[in-house]
């Protein structure tokens, strides 16, 4: 980790932007998904954290757009533009979308951690961003770290160790 | 209108109450079972963003055994009895006589993990029975789940339903500590009820205070 830097947080259904030397992170993703999107050649990050794969699934009218896969991408492909990052130019790393739990009697929503990926998926697809490396799916919940000067994202688990992509 | 926008004063008591009564059998059931003295603290009903939900006991990436569960029938939410990892190895260490025990080698110790989830459901049937006998309604809770892993990564099932209508949510929490003989603290579990957007004019109309009055 770099000495200098300080690090950004990202709550839940929320989103930041960071450039070197401080890096980006959110804790605690169990079947919300963390998507970092970012410009090499500007070395300017963003990172929102997902809850949920479609605006649609609000009942009431939301004002905070990080928290779907929709709405908090295409919010956060305009911010980055604005701090002079180029949608062409955006690559993308994924994590989270875990399925913590079985809850047999439990609602659609129990079973929202792989239909975040997806969404999330979609949706990068249709603004044209290549996902570079993911960690998506499984049982476990994650906290991620990005570094806009190395472009890795470090993942941190507490059953299944430590990893970078 | 937002329905915690609705939320009077009084609504925050009767959730208080709702706690009160739910956590105080479980705390007996505990006590009975263990034949310890348990201590229950006086349930903290309170209204906070997702953000300083998810900062709770120690924030979103602290590790805890949760065993938690759905609610379904009249009124719906989620129910989340947590303690700290360590707390809950010493815990089973102590109940099973195993001081080599802990929550991160499931393999090793199934037994330990069979007593934690055991006793989750006893204290999370007693809280649940306690409340559908207090306010009359059919309550059905799925089968506990118990789970080694970050708070965030955990309490955010709670919040999933609710956030399709706010970005706040009503959280129900209740500590019960297991004292010693010279009344020291030793172990704390947190009981978490977070109930959906659409059980409050249910429960609230149950106990004779409805939205409107």
């Amino acid at each position: 980790m770099n000495k200098t830097g300080e690090i950004v947080k990202v709550g839940i259904a929320d989103m930041n932007i960071v450039k070197p030397p401080d890096v980006i992170r959110t804790s605690g993703l169990g079947s919300c998904v963390g998507v970092v999107l970012y410009d090499e050649s500007t070395r300017i990050a963003g990172m929102v954290h997902v809850m949920l794969p479609n605006s649609g699934l609000a009942r009431e009218n939301i004002k905070n757009k990080a928290k779907f896969a929709d709405t908090g991408i295409r919010a956060l492909v305009s911010e980055l533009e604005k701090r002079g990052a180029r949608t062409i130019r955006l690559k993308a790393k994924i994590a989270g979308g875990a399925q913590m739990f079985q809850f047999k009697s439990g609602s659609d929503l129990m079973k929202i951690g792989p239909r975040n990926v997806e969404a999330v998926k979609e949706q990068l697809q249709a603004a044209r961003i290549p996902i570079l490396s993911e960690d998506t799916g499984g049982s476990s919940g994650r906290t991620i770290e990005f570094d806009p000067s190395t472009f890795l994202l470090h993942i941190r688990t507490v059953n299944k160790g430590e990893q970078t992509i | 209108m937002n329905y915690i926008d609705k939320i009077q004063p009084i609504h925050l008591d009767i959730l208080k109450e709702v706690g009160n009564i739910g956590a105080g059998h479980a705390a007996t059931s505990l006590s009975t079972l263990l034949n310890r003295k348990i201590d229950m603290k006086v349930p903290s009903v309170r209204i906070v963003p997702f953000a300083e939900m998810m900062e709770l006991t120690g924030g979103s990436e602290k590790e805890v055994v949760s065993v938690s569960l759905s609610i379904e029938g009249e009124a719906g939410g989620n129910m989340f009895f947590m303690l700290a990892v360590e707390e809950a190895d010493r815990f089973i260490q102590k109940l099973m006589s195993d001081e080599s025990f802990t929550f991160y080698d499931r393999h090793s110790h199934s037994i330990g993990f069979s007593a934690m989830q055991e006793m989750g459901n006893i204290l999370s049937g007693s809280y649940l029975s306690a409340l559908g006998d207090f306010t009359q309604l059919k309550l059905q809770p799925s089968v506990p789940e118990l789970a080694v892993d970050m708070f965030g990564a955990i309490i955010s099932y709670g919040l999933l339903e609710i956030s399709q209508y706010s970005d706040y949510t009503i959280v129900i929490d209740t500590l019960l500590t297991e004292m010693d003989e010279g009344d020291g603290e030793v172990v704390k579990g947190h009981f978490f009820l977070l109930l959906s957007p659409d059980s409050f004019p249910v429960l609230f109309e149950a106990l004779g205070a409805g939205y409107n009055e």
